[in-house]
């Protein structure tokens, strides 16, 4: 993972509520074993018609949305499959960082783990960022803020070691791997 | 004073979490399948690692694997080449790995949530991961579980560990009796409907009171498993003489002086009178009534004999109904379906299927319907074969099929058609779900049973009163 400072960029907006994980990616392109190429899957249904044209009403399909590293969508972004899938094709794609009032659990998690960040942010914020699709924003982790372009800056949750770790560019499983040790003392003393 | 969950979970801290990191949480069962391990395999391969637990390891495939009975065990090649090739890699990786593999032609092959608790793998007081969802299921036991991503399924390979900071907690109690013919299913319907969709984000879900404690094990796992439903990584049942009795004597099921050692720790789980919770609501069963989704979300549900609600100025709830093909104000009843789907690991054990098979049987389905009938297990076939269910399925023209998770999410060769209705007893109802522009609705096994019969929408009390 390459460590993340800020983000800088117009966003894409996804007005929606309750965007599940089968609309960022369809179960169907789940059978692959690697974690390349998902990006050309993404929002698959909404953004290519029956024959594979692309549909034109789609904001990824305009030109607008061309560059954009950052989506704001409604509110419950991500529920549903804990399909890791969806974050590779967000990245794949060439995003950096998904926007909402509330993200699920099991896609939050592995947003963080692979460096797309999640921000979650005030309704009053939110009703903005929607109101102003293409809006150039901020994002920086060292203060874990939120910068519009009217200048208002918003405080955002990130879980420190998370911050840490995209600060960093550092992995999980190198942390639990340092903490061995411990693992084999609790598998002698537990049952 | 401690509730279930913060028992289970002070358990197995490895190490406790501070303000700069999460708590080190470890592992007692994982359960991998073909579609969410791969990319975990090669992680470990390119690091040089090795599973650290594989007797804590348990594979199975069901997602993109094949139902016919021809591609399992008739040679007939699978029809999918990306998904025979995602069979492929498991059983290498499982091979390679030293994981326990039940393959394709594998007697104890099944949807990975049923399989654990059928081998009573599944255990009171367990913390259990899998690359899905719907683990949640397994906490009908008394268990943690969780669905977790790719990445962390690397973790717990490696190390049988995961970093998690510690959930809240949301007691969903339920007194009475629920009504007859109102099942688990429509009890956790109805309560998704009531608590919403992100009801349970970042919660852990403790479902309590005197309905729950009536629902046996198969019930029980029903409710647990819609929790990701309502957001919640995780639902769970206190452990009590239903939970043992299921157990005892099961192939993984502890034996002899350990299932001693074991019951009493279990007899420990349940939480202390007076242990607090961080959210808590109280619902009573007689108000539930057999339930039917009607939109593109669990939330969007209503009585199977009630109205499709309005919503003024809300564009998803419209966009949801015009996907649907149905306007806001209409009877759901009636409606016509083109396909039945009976199955999955919300309702795909057996008396999931007994109780289809009591609606269906000395009748046909209806004219112009598909339906599709998938055991939840090899296990779960064999038994509901042994007593003559897969016949009234046939005889009644559905289609029986070899386990697996098939028309729940259309990646395995099953799939509902563009513009069709689909009344599916599994859990979700997202856009394309069970195929390009298929329509879902979700419903209780009952349900599906009797619409199939009418060929529309209906009320099983209907044709369980004769």
């Amino acid at each position: 993972m390459e460590p993340i400072k800020t983000i800088r960029s117009r966003t894409v907006v996804l007005a929606a509520a309750n965007i599940d994980t089968d609309q960022i990616i369809p179960a169907r392109f789940l059978t692959t074993t690697s974690k390349q190429g998902l990006g050309q899957r993404l929002f698959n249904e909404w953004r290519y018609a029956a024959d594979g044209s692309p549909r034109a009403d789609f904001i990824l399909n305009q030109p607008e949305a061309r560059g954009c590293r950052i989506l704001v969508a409604g509110r419950n972004l991500g529920c549903g499959s804990s399909r890791e899938h969806a974050p590779w094709a967000l990245l794949d794609y060439g995003f950096q960082a998904v926007i909402s009032t509330e993200i699920a659990d099991i896609f939050k998690n592995n947003s963080l783990k692979n460096g797309l960040v999640p921000v979650v942010v005030d309704e009053t914020t939110h009703r903005w960022l929607l109101e102003h699709p293409g809006a150039e924003v901020t994002i920086d982790l060292e203060s874990t803020t939120l910068t519009l372009p009217t200048g208002e800056t918003v405080k955002f949750p990130l879980e420190s070691f998370a911050r840490y770790g995209l600060l960093n560019g550092v992995d999980e499983l190198g942390y639990l791997l340092s903490r061995a040790k411990e693992i084999d003392a609790f598998e002698r003393r537990a049952p | 004073m401690k509730t279930l969950f913060e028992k289970v979970w002070e358990r197995h801290v490895v190490a406790p979490e501070t303000a700069d990191t999460p708590a080190v949480l470890y592992i007692d069962l994982h359960l991998i399948h073909e579609v969410t391990s791969p990319q975990a395999f090669t992680q470990l391969g390119e690091r040089g690692l090795k599973v650290r637990r594989p007797d804590r390891t348990l594979a199975t495939m069901d997602h993109s694997t094949p139902t016919r009975t021809d591609q399992v065990f008739g040679g007939v090649p699978i029809s999918i080449e990306s998904a025979a090739q995602q069979i492929a890699q498991l059983e290498k990786n499982c091979a390679e790995f030293g994981v326990e593999l039940f393959g394709l032609r594998s007697d104890l092959r099944g949807i990975v949530h049923i399989v654990g608790p059928e081998l009573g793998a599944t255990q009171p007081g367990h913390t259990i991961v899998c690359g899905d969802s719907h683990t949640s299921t397994h906490g009908a036991f008394g268990a943690l579980a969780f669905g977790i991503g790719t990445t962390e399924v690397g973790h717990v390979l490696a190390t049988q560990c995961l970093l998690q900071r510690k959930p809240r907690t949301f007691a969903i109690e339920v007194n009475q009796r629920l009504p007859a013919g109102v099942t688990a299913k429509d009890l956790i319907l109805g309560i998704i409907g009531r608590i919403g969709v992100a009801g349970g984000t970042g919660h852990v879900i403790e479902y309590r009171g005197a309905t729950i404690r009536g629902l046996d094990m198969e019930e029980r796992m029903t409710v647990c498993n819609m929790s990701i439903e309502a957001g919640a990584r995780a639902g769970m049942i206190a452990p009590d003489e239903t939970t043992y009795a299921y157990l005892a004597g099961r192939p993984r099921a502890p034996k002899g002086e350990a299932w001693e050692r074991a019951l009493a720790h279990w007899r420990q789980l349940p939480g202390d009178t007076g242990a607090k919770f961080d959210k808590q609501v109280e619902f009573d069963a007689t108000t539930f009534e057999p339930m039917i989704t009607y939109g593109t979300n669990p939330g969007m549900v209503v009585a199977v004999n009630g109205t499709i609600p309005q919503r003024r100025g809300d564009a998803a709830f419209d966009q949801s109904l015009r996907y649907m093909g149905f306007e806001a104000g209409a009877s759901i009843r009636d409606k016509a379906v083109n396909v039945v789907f009976l199955g999955s690991c919300t309702n795909g054990r057996l008396s999931d299927l007994r109780s289809a098979a009591e609606v269906l049987r000395g009748h046909k389905v209806a004219k112009g319907v598909q339906m599709l009938v998938v055991p939840g297990s090899q296990q779960v076939k064999k038994a509901a074969e042994a007593e003559g269910l897969d016949r009234v399925f046939i005889d009644a023209g559905a289609d029986w099929r070899e386990s697996g998770c098939s028309m729940c999410l259309g990646m395995n060769g099953d799939t509902v058609a563009k513009g069709e209705y689909s009344l599916s007893t599994s859990n979700r109802n997202f856009e394309g779900r069970q195929g390009v522009g298929a329509r879902t609705l979700l419903a209780s096994p009952l349900t599906a049973a009797a619409s199939a019969v009418r060929g529309r929408i209906t009320d099983p009390r209907e044709l369980l009163n004769g």
